[in-house]
């Protein structure tokens, strides 16, 4: 096989496998959010589909499909029906550069568990993540509802303003770490648990988580949605597959944070005092993969631990958080990165 | 034909369809919108470049932030679709189309019959890749360019500082 047919390969079976199985624990994501949020408050949750309510997942996707398509009258059709697929593709795309796993060998072949390491890995996120407010944005406009279009300004509102915090809490990361690709951010954290960024960088991990919860819009900071103010916000009114796109792309969106949060900053794949063995095997790859997914499944938990613990914020209350907190602490964080990098002589500084 | 000339194709299709869009749709919010997909294109043109950290700037300044900017203020003042035209087209309308059009002539004139600056291949991306990548572009802003950097700097703050005092001003 030439050489351009087993990399496009390759990249097709890595591609496939890193997405399906996102899209898998997506998808038991909404079921475990069921089944915690019942455990919080005393219930069963869902359990009437299969065993322990397995199958409800696909039940919901059966129910979504089946059920009828409104779009209402003088809304704009067009960016009505496209809406929801904006917020799914902003989310999906993250699925490329994240590091599910190490490099295996295979047959002499490097493969790498990863879909590119690109020298821009953080900076793609954060574009990538920027574009998640237009699905938001254009669902809101389109529905024709004020309430719908109030639920989308205040989310473009709300990720712009966040945004800026989380970029500045990872620019004092990477500083520390000089680099911007996410393999070789992981590759920096391993050995002794105490090389994970969280010990050296714990403002910047606390300024990043809270910035993801606002990303995410999920409790305390989903006032795009907040349903004792604007009925159901920018999905108002959206029904059937349209609104289950929606609610797939911010569960997209919840996971790939979980899973960047434990890239960043609690060392992705690597497993604390182990190194990687110098012929990488399947098992290796596959004990990576599972590891970067435990680590992304606590974070995962976190989310909705705190969806069914804490109230909502305030509107007001949240945007003067991120202007007038988290920013100015994220600027602070970064000189003191600085300085402290300065006095040391650490890295970057030959 | 290689790779390299397809991709090109399908991007330089899609930015025109894009772009021809921008200009055609009676409706501002289509226009942004397809105005996004134009410059993510022209992301996808500076990736081929090699220079994957302006690809990334371009998506996270352009397509996230400033068309959000845009989108917000033209939903915030809910501009409908305008009526047909009356009476042919204002004379603003005429003046744009004639500098527009002058623009694309000269344009034309320049680069019709010149060969192109070319696309670097794939198996001399490495190079490119390094030299399009942010290590060497922050070597460079802040050794040979730092004055220039410095000078937008102060620019971006006065502007900051002007938007702060303007918001604050006491309202009559």
């Amino acid at each position: 096989m030439s050489e351009i047919g087993a990399f496009l390969l390759e990249k097709t079976v890595v591609g496939s496998v890193m997405f399906g199985v996102t899209l898998g624990v997506v998808a038991y994501a909404t079921l475990g959010e069921r089944k915690l949020s019942g455990f919080f408050q005393d219930r069963h949750g869902p359990n009437r589909a299969g065993p322990w309510g397995l199958f409800q997942p696909i039940a919901d996707g059966v129910k979504f499909f089946t059920k009828e398509e409104f779009i209402p009258d003088r809304a704009n059709k067009a960016l009505f029906v496209i809406a929801p697929t904006f917020t799914f593709m902003a989310a999906g795309f993250l699925i490329a550069v994240i590091p599910f796993g190490d490099r295996i060998v295979v047959n002499g072949r490097e493969i790498l568990l990863q879909i590119a390491d690109v020298n821009i890995g953080i900076l793609y996120i954060l574009a990538i993540s920027s574009l998640g407010v237009y699905g938001v944005i254009t669902g809101g406009w389109a529905s024709n509802n004020k309430y719908s279009l109030m639920g989308g300004l205040r989310s473009s509102s709300q990720m712009i303003s966040y945004e800026i915090a989380m970029g500045l809490a990872v620019v004092a990361l990477l500083i520390d770490h000089g680099t911007l690709s996410l393999r070789q951010i992981v590759l920096n954290q391993t050995g002794p648990i105490w090389q994970w960024s969280v010990f050296t960088h714990p403002l910047g991990f606390i300024i990043f988580y809270v910035s993801a919860f606002a990303e995410a819009a999920r409790i305390p900071f989903d006032l795009p949605e907040a349903e004792n103010e604007l009925v159901g916000g920018y999905h108002t009114e959206y029904s059937a597959m349209k609104f289950g796109l929606f609610q797939f792309g911010e569960y997209t969106h919840m996971t790939l944070a979980s899973g960047l949060i434990a890239t960043l900053y609690f060392g992705g794949w690597s497993i604390p005092w182990l190194t990687a063995p110098a012929e990488p095997t399947v098992w290796w790859g596959l004990l990576t993969f599972a590891v970067f997914w435990i680590k992304t499944f606590f974070f995962m938990f976190v989310f909705i631990w705190v969806r069914w613990t804490l109230p909502r914020f305030r509107y007001d209350q949240l945007m003067g958080l991120g202007w007038k907190k988290l920013i100015p602490l994220a600027v602070l964080n970064i000189l003191a990165m600085a300085a402290i990098l300065i006095a040391t002589g650490g890295a970057g500084m030959e | 034909m290689d790779s390299q000339t397809i991709v090109f194709a399908i991007l330089a299709l899609i930015s025109l369809f894009g772009g021809i869009m921008v200009v055609t749709r009676r409706n501002p919010v289509h226009s942004i919108l397809f105005l996004v997909l134009t410059f993510f294109c022209f992301a996808g043109f500076y990736v081929m470049l090699g220079a994957t950290f302006l690809a990334a700037i371009q998506v996270l300044v352009y397509a996230g932030a400033i068309m959000v900017l845009f989108l917000f203020v033209v939903m915030m003042l809910n501009l409908r679709e305008p009526e047909a035209l009356e009476g042919g087209p204002s004379f603003f309308q005429t003046l744009g189309f004639i500098v527009a059009a002058g623009m694309a002539v000269l344009l034309l004139a320049y680069f019709a019959g010149r060969p192109g600056p070319g696309v670097p291949p794939f198996s001399a991306g490495e190079t490119a890749y390094e030299v399009g990548g942010p290590e060497s572009l922050g070597m460079l802003l802040f050794t040979e360019y730092v004055f220039p950097v410095e000078i937008a700097g102060i620019l971006l703050l006065a502007a900051v500082i002007g938007a702060v005092a303007l918001a604050k001003r006491k309202r009559v």
